[in-house]
């Protein structure tokens, strides 16, 4: 099947709906590219696919070649600079209209899920990053059910979950933690997102949604905690318009000084960049913070297959 | 030829008939098969390890005789309105919870809440009802009472523990809405304010069929300013016109947080695209406001507390009443029997 040629497959799971499950997969994906992996992308967000959007590639069409789907590419493999390719499949590039709803019943997204798992040409990748739509319902089961019976030994590699601080998110993501454990699925850590916001003006950092949730879930349920992701606007401006972040001098993110001095330079940020979203993502704040994340899912993942 | 799905009139055929569509069989029937349009499609013991048996199981039985059932059930309620949002994490079971603990500032207005996210419900923390059980008496569930005129349901009630997963497929999350319709004794209410998961599926079209005979005054479908939710709201939005349901209009919720310390005003998700005002022009919809971002209105919802009465004066808290009012107006009701102003 067409996940043969894949290492390593790695959901990306959350109970509650609206916390960065597609944000964080796509900086996951990002880092592992810049480490120089290759990395696939599969959304199975049928009803609210994001992926296309946050890379910019909403316009993008599946193309069908013998065998299979081909997935669209976001960037291919630049050895001279040590990236590896991208590319990601999503429901929405399906839709004759972007505004189009994708009015389902259960049978026909698990007809949809195991397609997506079976009939996808993603060729050699490193890592395949499967991001979820939220709950515990028919794409969850259909995906865990598929990879039960289709994967390799050893290459479902685990879960991220992702949560956001507050006691109300981290209720609906115990849940999901709770079905990992029904249905097998090894638990890599959680990443707390949106955990503070740091002022644009004074470099104040407030916890807008609270703090802390995220960690002392993962030591309830014994899992390792990834790391809390801050909410950086400029993160939302690069995915949203492709502005390549800059911060103003002093701007503290997780203990790190990220402001730089070009942040007066309005011409630089003002023309039109025309270059890589990896490579622009490199000058985001988050960046840092998900080269960890990413070197801790790594360690986990290769610690599991020898 | 790229693969697409360019096939509308399959999408209003699941919206009409939803519990009526013929089911698409994936392999052949197998021996002593009870028949997919049977009752005992998919559950007998002939079906397991049948590839059908999912489409068997969900396929429709004849026509619903549970509809008249449940529109006599709600025949007391007066005023049902549905809350949506085509992305998570938006607001909308906050929203649901302001919106009715606003109602039942009027002491003569009984309001009640039906959540119908079965995989993730949010409405029993934020009432503070989370440990409750359902009481169940001759004529049916009772919901809890949150307030003297505030019932809720939820699945979270019906766990044995707390944080247990709920890992349902569509029909029997189906099974649930109905009960919760067909079963609770709601009795004589003002509004029952109906909370939804994300998206654009079971739970949707359940709640739409199921209502539809008793009528729903429209709904409320809540956004973020960003284009990556407004995406997902779109498509929401699409649905409720192709399955007929009024939009009451769009709220916007996380618009705009001011700083504590320095009180300058940063846009956490930005509007690139000009927010749920640019949509609700764009749709042709009411734009009924939009509500700053408040880490109170988080930290109320953790401690199951009502914003309102925690933090009466912030200006969340004023703006949130002034969408309330514009809901009320949507349906026809006049402003200050809804909310009375201050």
């Amino acid at each position: 099947m067409s996940l043969d040629k894949v290492k390593h497959i790695v959901l990306v799971l959350s109970g509650k709906g609206g916390v960065g499950k597609s944000s964080i997969t796509t900086q996951l994906a990002l880092s592992l590219s810049l480490e120089g992996h290759s990395v696939g992308i599969l959304d199975i967000d049928l009803t609210g696919p994001s992926i296309p959007r946050l890379f910019g590639i909403e316009s993008a069409k599946v193309t069908q070649a013998p065998g299979g789907w081909v997935p669209v590419p976001v960037h291919a493999a630049n050895p001279a600079s040590g990236v590896g390719s991208l590319s990601c499949m999503s429901l929405g590039f399906l839709l004759r209209e972007r505004g189009d709803a994708v009015v389902w019943r259960g049978p026909k997204k698990t007809a949809m899920v195991r397609q997506f798992l079976t009939d996808v040409l993603w060729g050699e990748l490193d890592y395949l990053l499967i991001d979820t739509p939220p709950g515990t319902s028919d794409e969850h089961i259909s995906l865990a059910e598929t990879l039960l019976k289709n994967a390799l030994p050893g290459q479902v590699a685990g879960a991220v979950v992702v949560t956001t601080p507050q006691a109300v998110a981290t209720a609906d993501v115990k849940k999901e933690l709770n079905f990992c454990v029904k249905t097998g699925i090894n638990v890599i850590g959680v990443v707390e997102n949106m955990s503070g916001f740091v002022c644009p003006n004074c470099s104040e950092c407030t916890n807008v949604f609270s703090k802390g949730g995220g960690e002392v879930m993962a030591q309830e349920f014994g899992v390792k905690f990834l790391g809390s992701v801050p909410i950086d606007p400029q993160f939302v401006m690069l995915v949203e318009t492709g502005k390549r972040p800059v911060y103003p001098v002093g701007t503290e993110i997780n203990g790190h000084d990220v402001g730089s001095a070009q942040a007066s330079d309005k011409s630089a940020a003002d023309t039109k960049d025309s270059s890589l979203l990896v490579e622009k993502y490199k000058d985001c704040s988050l960046c840092r913070i998900f080269r960890d994340i990413t070197r801790d899912v790594v360690a986990a993942v290769s610690g599991q297959a020898t | 030829m790229a693969p697409s799905l360019e096939m509308p009139d399959n999408v209003q055929d699941v919206l009409s008939n939803p519990l009526k569509a013929a089911p698409k069989l994936v392999a052949p029937e197998p021996e002593h098969c009870p028949g997919p349009e049977s009752e005992a499609a998919g559950q007998a013991d002939s079906c397991a390890g049948c590839p059908n048996q999912a489409i068997c199981a969900s396929a429709p039985k004849g026509p619903d005789p549970d509809i008249p059932v449940i529109t006599a059930r709600l025949s007391g309620i007066k005023h049902k309105v549905l809350i949506l949002s085509g992305k998570g994490g938006v607001g909308k079971s906050t929203f649901t919870s302001l919106l009715a603990h606003a109602f039942a500032t009027n002491q003569d207005i009984t309001v009640g809440i039906m959540d119908t996210d079965i995989c993730g419900p949010s409405i029993p923390k934020m009432m503070g009802v989370e440990a409750e059980t359902i009481h169940v008496s001759g004529a049916g569930w009772s919901p809890v009472w949150v307030l003297e005129n505030l019932g809720v349901m939820s699945v979270q009630f019906m766990l044995p523990n707390r944080d247990d997963a709920v890992i349902w497929r569509g029909p029997k999350k189906n099974g649930l809405i109905k009960q919760f319709l067909k079963d609770v004794e709601w009795g004589d209410m003002d509004f029952l304010l109906v909370d939804t998961p994300p998206g654009t599926s079971d739970e949707h079209l359940s709640v739409n069929s199921f209502l539809k005979e008793s009528g729903v005054d429209g709904a409320v479908v809540v956004t973020t300013p960003q284009e990556v939710a407004l995406l997902d709201v779109r498509k929401e939005i699409d649905f409720c016109r192709k399955a007929g349901i009024k939009v009451l209009g769009i709220v916007e919720n996380m618009s705009g947080f001011v700083c504590p310390n320095c009180k300058h005003e940063s846009q956490i998700f930005q509007a690139t695209t000009g927010g749920g005002r640019a949509l609700a022009k764009e749709m042709n919809i009411p734009f009924l406001g939009a509500v700053p971002l408040d880490p109170r209105i988080g930290m109320a919802s953790d401690y199951g507390e009502s914003f309102f009465d925690s933090w009466p004066d912030s200006p969340a808290c004023t703006a949130l009443k002034n969408v309330v009012r514009r809901v009320g107006e949507e349906m026809g009701l006049k402003a200050e029997s809804v909310l009375p102003e201050d």
